[in-house]
């Protein structure tokens, strides 16, 4: 981790300038009142999550949502400031042959239980994650029901 | 004499003992719904513990996939049966935000209002569980007791006692009734007075305060990064509110303080939610006044479009039990493409290990009653 100066709770301006300039891959789309909302490629996730976490003193990571758009598929990551209230949005893109993004366990404890969900839910791999097996659903299930390929009764 | 027996510790220290996995639940007096804890003793002592949750899952998120807009609102009150207002009154903000509409003033005040109470009733809940946990039934029957009159208010302002079906997309589903201001005063009057009663049943027992004081400690850092949340969170001195902080509809127009204390324990946690319900009593008194300002023939609702613009939108709020959201993807139809929900007990269980680690088993049932566990939203 490198040491920069740790700047005590940035706005959304400077959260923006920050991760555009330390990052040339994030791409911030979006800023309003408490929000800044960012998209990025998947092999930086881990990298920015751990800037965001120690620079930008974003403490909470509130959730991880995996999100199914047929022909690829998405990571969403809410990350929380507690000092000013501030909330990043991340989102990465996984080709729909290749779901694997790495864990950001390491960085938010709390990201655990959000992470083995999305992965029984959607099928999405979180790499070096430390336990990831099935929650919600029973431990036979061999089909992640939450995908769109996967058709409730009577909704067709 | 003594010299010939062999001294205590030295026998503990040569005995090998094996550590054992206590399987607790799904069916347990301290579950309050089905989940198990499995937790490993070493003797008396908790080294390791791992919740199962899982055993209600109804797929919601998949269902609401089938549904258009306003046939999610009476699935969201089932969520959590304790704190159905806020949940509805989350997805209505969050399908509002997509839509990019602002709705009036007067509905702002009453879905406060609708959410102090619910929070009231929520907390009162979680009191007649602790109670019962720490072996004092009183305090179940006098909490319970002064839960009746809120739900009573329910009754009066949407009909239903518990799935209230009454926040809309674009606004509440009806005004305020008559005399419903009247009421809610005297009812929250009533409440401040009684209350002292029961905390005086809690704190005056010292075998309910040595149940919890010093247990289960938690430091602020470790608090925010295992993710737990809501009034757990600022027993440990996490000064954050989203009400406060980060407000929605209208709470920063209404004046009110955050409860934190920085002690960590088991303790704290549950003075935070006392001190919390002494809050939501004030909050109602100013809403109720800024209603009453607003007048009769106030707007409460607008027409809201059937279909969603395409994108993406989030909103966040305090539920009683910490930091609830929902994530919203729209494909432009009338039904969501995608509707994510972040219960904050899904997270807060999840760091049960980290708060029963080298505890008794014996406060297990009082460390994670601080939890409020409710299955409904954790399992969705």
């Amino acid at each position: 981790m490198d040491t920069e100066a740790v700047y005590q709770s940035p706005s959304e301006e400077e959260v923006k300038t920050l991760l555009t300039e330390k990052f040339p891959e994030v791409e911030v789309t979006k800023t309003e009142a408490r929000r800044v909302y960012a998209k990025l490629p998947r092999e930086k996730v881990l990298e920015v999550c751990k800037y965001i976490q120690h620079n930008l003193t974003f403490e909470h990571c509130s959730t991880v949502i995996g999100v199914d758009y047929v022909d690829h598929m998405t990571v969403v990551y809410h990350l929380s400031n507690y000092y000013n209230g501030l909330m990043i949005e991340l989102s990465t893109d996984l080709p729909a042959d290749d779901l694997h993004v790495e864990s950001v366990t390491c960085v938010w404890e709390g990201a655990n239980w959000h992470e083995r969900e999305t992965y029984e839910l959607f099928g999405i791999i979180f790499d070096n994650h430390p336990k990831l097996e099935r929650l919600l659903t029973p431990k036979t299930y061999e089909f992640y029901p939450f995908r769109k390929s996967y058709k409730l009764r009577g909704s067709e | 004499m003594s010299d010939s027996l062999v001294p205590v510790k030295e026998i503990e220290e040569k005995m090998e003992t094996d550590k054992m996995w206590i399987i607790m639940g799904p069916q347990h007096p301290f579950s309050h719904g089905l989940w198990t804890l499995k937790i490993q003793v070493d003797g008396e002592i908790v080294t390791d513990a791992e919740p199962i949750v899982g055993y209600l899952h109804r797929g919601w998120e998949k269902e609401a996939e089938n549904r258009i807009y306003p046939k999610i609102i009476p699935m969201a009150d089932r969520l959590c049966y304790a704190a159905s207002m806020t949940y509805t009154h989350l997805y209505c903000m969050t399908v509002e935000k997509a839509l990019g509409i602002d709705i009036p003033e007067k509905a702002k005040y009453i879905r406060i209002v609708a959410d102090e109470v619910c929070r009231i009733n929520s907390h009162l809940m979680w009191l007649a569980a602790v109670g019962t946990d720490l072996g004092n039934l009183t305090v179940f029957l006098w909490a319970m007791r002064e839960r009746e009159y809120f739900l009573d208010l329910n009754v009066k302002l949407c009909g239903a006692r518990m799935t209230t079906n009454y926040p809309r997309i674009g606004g509440v589903r009806n005004d305020v009734t008559e005399l419903f201001d009247r009421d809610i005063l005297r009812t929250v009057d009533r409440f401040e007075k009684a209350m002292w009663d029961i905390i005086a049943l809690m704190d005056d027992s010292s075998i309910i305060v040595s149940r919890m004081k010093g247990v289960s400690y938690l430091t602020r850092e470790q608090c925010a990064n295992i993710g737990m949340t809501g009034p757990a969170m600022r027993g440990c001195g996490v000064d954050f509110d989203i009400r406060r902080d980060d407000p929605y509809d209208n709470y920063d127009k209404v004046d009110f303080e955050v409860p934190v204390l920085t002690e960590g324990d088991s303790y704290a946690r549950y003075m935070i939610r006392i001190e919390e319900m002494f809050q939501s009593c004030d909050i109602i008194r100013q809403a109720v006044q800024k209603i009453r300002a607003l007048g009769k023939n106030a707007p409460y609702r607008i027409k809201t479009p059937t279909k969603v613009p395409a994108g993406s939108a989030f909103m966040r709020m305090e539920d009683p039990r910490g930091e609830s959201l929902m994530y919203l993807v729209s494909d432009g139809t009338d039904k969501p493409y995608r509707l994510k929900v972040r219960s904050p007990i899904f997270t807060n269980v999840s760091t049960s290990k980290v708060m029963c680690q080298g505890c008794r088993i014996a406060d297990v049932p009082a460390i994670l009653a601080q939890i409020d566990m409710c299955l409904g939203e954790t399992d969705r």
